[in-house]
C-alpha cells in the first residue's frame, strides 16, 4: 500500500515538474527516483519499527518487564503494623496479615492480562486498610466511584502503585490529616481514573513519583497503544494523576 | 557500670512503632533496667518533655513530619546535658548507608529485642555523636532554629523568620512578634538558607517571604538609596549599595 502511495506521489511530481517545467532532462528523472526511494525507505523502517514493538512477543516480554515489584518500604511498613498490633490486638493483627496475603498474591501474580476494575478498587481497599493501621486518622480517603463501569477491564496495579506514592508523598510528610480522592467514571467510551493526594512543592522530589508513572504509562500503552493518557500535575498543593484508557469489556 | 535504670525516650510518629517500642523496652527490663521517661510523636514534643525530664537516651525515629529525627537530633545538642541518641528506620537505604559510614548508632524496623539490648548496652561506652556528623549526615537546611530563651530551648520555625541580623557576637531572629539571640554566623545562616534567603547588606539576612517591596530614598550624602518594606512589620531595611542589584532579581 506504502509502495503504491509512494508510486503514485512520485509519478504525480514528475508529471507536475514536467508540465512546470517542460521537457526535464533525463538527469530530473533520476533525482525524483532517488527522492522516490529514499521517503519510501525511510517510511517502511518507520512502519518495521513500529510493528515489531508492538508484536505481541514484544508485548508480552516488556509486560513482563514491568511487573509490579513489591516497595520495601510498604512491606516493612506492614510488617511493623501487624507486629505492632499483635500483643495488644491479636485479632487485628491477624486479620491485617490476612490481607497482606491477599495483597502480595495478586502484586505476585502474572498481572499482563487486563482483569476487572471491581477487582483493583477492592485490593485499593485492602492497601489503603493496611496503611490505616499505623497512619490512623492521618490517612484518610474519598472514593468517588457512584458511576463506576465495574466491568470495565484495565491493566492490573495501575491505581494501588498510585496509592502507594500518594501515602509516601502526600500523607506521611504531614502531621495533621491528609485526605486522598479517587475519582473514577465513564464518559462516552472512556474510562477516567482520577488520583488527587495533598503535596508540598517546596523542594520536593518527584523522581519516586516518576518511576511509577512511566511504568504505568508504558503498560497503558502495550495495551491500549495511543488511545491511553496519563496527565500529572501539582496545583495548589495539590498533586493529580488523571488516567483516561478505554473502555473495554471483553478482551 | 551503673546500676540505675536508664532513662529512655521515644519518639516516632507512629503510635504503633511507639507500643512496639514500649513493650520491648518493658521485655528487657530484667536484663536491662530501664525507665520510660516519656514518649513523643514529634520534634517540638520531644524537646519539651526533654527539658521538663532528663533522659539518658532517645530513640528517635528518622522519618516523620515537619522535623526530622536527624533534624531533632542537632536542636539536642544545645541542651545542656544532650541524650545518646538511637535513631530507628524502617528502610531508608540512604539513611542506613550514611549511619554506617559515620558509624551512628541505628536499629532497623522491625526491631528485634536483643537489637535493642545491644544498642541500650552502648550507649554508656560509645563515643557520643558528634553534631558536625550529623550535618554531614543531613546536609538539608533546618526547618527550625534553636534558641535559648529563658533557660529553655525555644524552636524558630524558618517560615516566621523574616530576617537575621548580625550584631557584634551572635545574630538576631526578627519574627513577626519576637526578637531571638542566635549564636551562629550569618555567613553560615546564608550558606544554609540560601533558597529561602538573601543577604541586602553585610549584617542582614532577609526571607524572600517577607520583602514587600522597595523605597527609594535619599541618603545621608544626597546620594539615593534603596530601602526594603517588609511584609508584617513596619521597620524598614537599608539595602546596601553593593546589593542593590538583588532588588531587579527579585523584581
Amino acid at each position: 500500500m506504502v509502495l503504491a502511495v509512494e508510486l503514485i506521489l512520485a509519478t504525480a511530481m514528475y508529471w507536475f515538474g514536467g508540465v512546470i517545467l517542460e521537457a526535464p532532462e533525463i538527469g530530473e528523472i533520476f533525482r525524483y527516483w532517488v527522492l522516490c526511494l529514499a521517503v519510501t525507505g525511510v517510511l517502511l523502517a518507520y512502519f518495521n519499527l513500529r510493528s515489531r514493538a508492538l508484536s505481541p512477543a514484544f508485548t508480552e516480554a516488556r509486560l513482563q518487564a514491568l511487573q509490579s515489584r513489591i516497595r520495601p518500604h510498604f512491606l516493612f511498613n506492614c510488617i511493623n503494623a501487624v507486629l505492632s498490633l499483635i500483643r495488644a490486638d491479636p485479632k487485628r493483627a491477624e486479620h491485617a496479615l490476612e490481607d497482606m496475603a491477599d495483597l502480595f498474591r495478586v502484586l505476585m501474580a502474572d498481572n499482563r492480562q487486563l482483569s476487572p476494575l471491581q477487582r483493583e478498587i477492592e485490593l485499593c481497599q485492602q492497601y489503603l486498610q493496611l496503611e490505616q493501621l499505623r497512619l490512623g486518622e492521618r490517612l484518610k480517603v474519598e472514593w468517588h466511584i457512584d458511576n463506576l463501569p465495574s466491568d470495565a477491564l484495565i491493566p492490573p496495579l495501575v491505581l494501588q502503585p498510585l496509592l502507594e506514592n500518594a501515602v509516601y508523598h502526600g500523607i506521611e510528610p504531614i502531621a495533621d490529616t491528609g485526605i486522598i480522592n479517587i475519582n473514577i467514571y465513564k464518559s462516552r467510551n472512556e474510562v477516567h481514573m482520577v488520583l488527587r493526594n495533598p503535596y508540598q512543592t517546596e523542594g520536593k522530589h518527584h523522581s519516586g513519583n516518576k518511576m511509577a508513572l512511566n511504568n504505568i504509562r508504558e503498560r497503558l500503552a502495550l495495551h491500549f497503544d495511543a488511545e491511553s493518557r496519563l496527565e500529572s500535575k501539582v496545583s495548589d498543593n495539590v498533586y493529580q494523576v488523571h488516567i483516561i484508557i478505554p473502555f473495554v469489556t471483553k478482551v | 557500670m551503673s546500676n540505675l535504670p536508664l532513662r529512655v525516650m521515644v519518639v516516632d510518629d507512629e503510635a504503633p512503632a511507639r507500643n512496639r517500642l514500649i513493650d520491648l523496652l518493658h521485655d528487657s527490663a530484667e536484663k536491662i533496667p530501664v525507665q520510660l521517661v516519656g514518649e513523643a510523636s514529634n520534634g517540638l514534643e520531644a524537646l519539651e518533655l526533654l527539658q521538663a525530664g532528663h533522659a539518658d537516651v532517645v530513640l528517635l525515629d528518622i522519618r516523620m513530619p515537619e522535623m526530622d529525627g536527624l533534624e531533632l537530633a542537632q536542636h539536642l545538642f544545645k541542651l545542656t546535658v544532650p541524650p545518646a541518641l538511637i535513631f530507628t528506620t524502617a528502610y531508608d537505604v540512604y539513611a542506613i548507608k550514611a549511619f554506617e559510614l559515620h558509624a551512628v548508632d541505628y536499629l532497623l524496623k522491625p526491631i528485634r529485642l536483643t537489637r535493642l539490648q545491644e544498642a541500650l548496652m552502648r550507649v554508656g561506652t560509645a563515643k557520643p555523636i558528634q553534631q558536625e556528623v550529623l550535618q554531614k549526615i543531613r546536609p538539608k537546611p533546618r526547618t527550625h532554629l534553636s534558641v535559648h530563651e529563658r533557660d529553655k530551648i525555644h524552636l524558630v520555625p524558618l517560615s516566621d523568620v523574616v530576617y537575621f541580623r548580625a550584631e557584634l557576637k551572635y545574630v538576631t531572629i526578627r519574627t513577626c512578634e519576637k526578637e531571638y539571640l542566635l549564636e551562629e554566623s550569618l555567613t553560615r545562616l546564608e550558606d544554609e538558607f540560601q533558597e529561602y534567603f538573601v543577604r541586602i547588606h553585610r549584617n542582614c539576612l532577609v526571607s524572600k517571604d517577607y520583602i514587600a517591596g522597595f523605597e527609594k530614598t535619599e541618603g545621608i550624602s544626597g546620594e539615593p538609596s534603596w530601602m526594603l518594606l517588609l511584609r508584617g512589620l513596619e521597620e524598614k531595611l537599608s539595602v546596601s549599595r553593593r546589593q542593590q542589584h538583588i532588588m531587579r532579581e527579585l523584581g
